[in-house]
């Protein structure tokens, strides 16, 4: 029975892989589940007469290792944040851009070309960006939140209405950035300090989620959260009283990007499409549906200012997310800081 | 001819677990003796330092965690599901019947649903809560949710199935004779379940035991939702070196450890069950 079950699980895995086997002159994309249009790939394929299909991943993880583990074979475009283009790129997965077949990138911000995990966009093309911060019920917390402490250490009547991050990066960075270290550290001091605040935090919190976050402020079960900016807006959508604030230690900078595997055979097909989503229309579209901050100046330029007023972190400007640091894969590193998440999540 | 139909009737079984269960497994092994590499990835260095890192304190307080949680699941499991794998047993075949696909139908839904119905019933503002908090027999939501008690509901609820099943093939396979003859003989009804039933239904007790820790102990997914992430479990552990850490090598170490200890006790096991029942054969001669 054991040995059927994983049979089985094992089985669905190759069903899951095979699937994402491509066919010919077809380009796939993998892309986070709602995180596109559901229209526009047809639009695309109206329009450039390339056939394109999508498959989903749920995080950055659950696609890299897919990728990883097939050498990228049957994927053409990936959508993953920066750091994890950045390791895409170092292992060789990633394709060098032909930027005369992507003439559109000239609708990008200035500011959008010099990331720096990828200046001047050699591998990765960002789709959207923003920050991570404090995303709260106005009507249910006593007092505004401004800082990080304020979810690090909160107040009584917050104790046990407070979640943060799940995944390790974003789980480390509140305390990381209240300490005033760099998001990016592989200090073994300092990361033992921010270990520490986060297990006092640990006590106080209602769960670690990455996913369900805005539906727990929604019906209050949580008064506080650690959010993505463009996510808190979910939940502002279903509830006006809940509002987003970048604490005074400031946030990450995070980048969303499309990158190209470097086994694709329709690269040419693979960057028409990158170029596609940049055309000033089709991005702004985007940020309308996904409520997301995108990097195209065109875009957003043209972005209806009634949405501005009803999600204000949509005005979030490129010279103020630039202020913040982006997240960068952490090599070696990663060891030191998967194995503190475990201390931090096991005790 | 006779052992030509064997291979004919095994071969594909066989085949099966091969290609699917050992060949993934010496995979597993085999990464756990390199390097991970610096993005990710596994570099072709050999190493045992996965195993020394494996050698933490640290993972060893998962890996016993782990075991409680799983453990109080199993005790659970088989404390609720005897008495129920019992009255289907002697029931009628047609009741039987019935009775067996509701035990199943929890199956046919996805695991990962069912686990988000709990989240509904049993969060503050949830199901429960409300009806508590309605009936005014208490003033504040009890934290039902985000914790071990929710773990292990969500196991247990998970996996009760699979302990009912291996327990009813086991109690159905026992016919009223040897209960009667017991009675008979002026046992009392305790005394016929100690000294007769029980024993009988050892093997099923052990099967269905085996199921539901094992899937427990590797289960993710409820510690996740449930758990609100705050309880790190073994499967979490094996989850999180894969897909967040990227450390190929380390998970696999983990997942040979832990892979390792499962057959020993799986053997353990077996042995003991394997000598009381030459032991009963022998005391019956």
């Amino acid at each position: 029975m054991i040995q059927k079950m994983l049979g089985t699980a094992a089985c669905a895995l190759l069903v899951s892989l095979a699937g994402a086997a491509q066919a010919e002159g077809k380009i796939v994309i993998s892309n986070w589940d709602g995180y596109m249009p559901a229209e526009l790939l047809e639009n695309f394929t109206k329009e450039t007469g390339i056939e394109a299909e999508m498959t989903v991943h749920a995080t950055n993880e659950e696609i890299m290792g897919k990728v990883v583990a097939s050498g990228g074979k049957g994927y053409d475009v990936l959508f993953v944040s920066g750091q994890f283009g950045e390791a895409l790129h170092k292992l060789g997965l990633a394709a060098e851009l032909d930027h005369g077949n992507i003439p559109n990138l000239a609708n990008l911000y200035p500011e959008a070309m010099e990331l720096s995990h990828d200046v001047g966009l050699k591998y990765s093309v960002p789709y959207a960006w923003g920050t991570t911060g404090l995303c709260y019920r106005s009507d249910l917390v006593k007092a505004e939140p401004t800082s990080w402490n304020d979810l690090l250490k909160p107040s009584d009547d917050l104790k046990g209405k407070t979640t943060m991050l799940a995944t390790d990066r974003w789980l480390m960075m509140p305390a990381l950035l209240s300490l005033g270290y760099s998001i990016n550290t592989v200090d073994e001091a300092e990361v033992a300090k921010a270990k520490e605040l986060l297990i006092e935090t640990k006590k106080t919190l209602l769960s670690y989620d990455d996913t369900t976050f805005y539906t727990k402020l929604v019906s209050a079960e949580a008064h506080l959260v650690e959010a993505w900016d463009g996510w808190c807006n979910y939940g502002i959508a279903e509830n006006a009283d809940i509002k987003y604030v970048i604490p005074q230690e400031g946030s990450d900078m995070w980048v969303d990007t499309m990158v190209v595997t470097s086994s694709s055979e329709n690269k040419a097909a693979a960057e028409a499409f990158i170029n596609y989503i940049l055309k000033p229309d089709v991005h702004r579209w985007v940020a309308e549906n996904i409520l997301y901050k995108v990097p195209n100046k065109a875009a957003m330029d043209s972005l209806d200012p009634a949405l501005v007023t009803q999600y204000p972190n949509l005005g979030i400007s490129p010279a103020e997310l630039l202020k913040f640091e982006q997240l960068r894969d952490l090599g070696d590193g990663q060891k030191l800081w998967s194995k503190t998440v475990t201390e931090i999540t096991a005790n | 001819m006779v052992l030509s139909r064997r291979i004919v009737l095994t071969g594909p079984g066989i085949a099966w677990i091969v290609a699917l269960l050992v060949i993934p497994c010496l995979l597993i092994l085999g990464n756990s003796f390199f390097e991970r590499g610096v993005y990710g990835g596994i570099d072709y260095i050999f190493t045992l330092e996965n195993y020394a890192r494996a050698a933490d304190p640290l993972y060893a307080a998962v890996f016993w965690n782990s075991a409680q949680v799983a453990g109080i699941t199993t005790l659970i499991s088989l404390l609720v599901g005897y008495p129920a794998a019992y009255c289907i047993a002697q029931m009628n075949p047609r009741r039987q019947l019935a009775c067996l696909i509701l035990v199943m139908l929890p199956l046919w839904s996805n695991y990962l649903i069912r686990t988000y119905a709990w989240m509904v019933m049993l969060n503050n503002e949830g199901l429960i809560n409300r009806v508590l908090i309605g009936a005014g027999l208490i003033d504040a939501p009890l934290p039902l949710l985000y914790n071990d008690f929710a773990i292990i509901i969500g196991l247990t609820y998970g996996y009760m199935p699979f302990m009912i099943l291996a327990l009813f093939s086991s109690i159905s396979k026992l016919g009223p004779d040897l209960r009667e003859a017991s009675t008979d003989l002026g046992a009392s009804a305790f005394t016929t379940f100690r000294r007769v039933t029980l024993p009988l239904t050892l093997p099923g007790i052990a099967a269905g035991s085996v199921f539901v820790f094992v899937l427990s102990v590797g289960n993710f997914v409820t510690p996740d939702l449930l758990g609100g992430g705050k309880r790190t479990m073994l499967g979490n552990l094996i989850y999180d070196q894969f897909l967040t850490a990227r450390d190929w090598p380390f998970g696999s170490a983990i997942a040979a450890i832990v892979v390792f200890i499962m057959m020993a006790l799986l053997t353990a096991q077996a042995i003991i069950v394997n000598r009381r029942s030459r032991e009963d054969g022998e005391a019956g001669q």
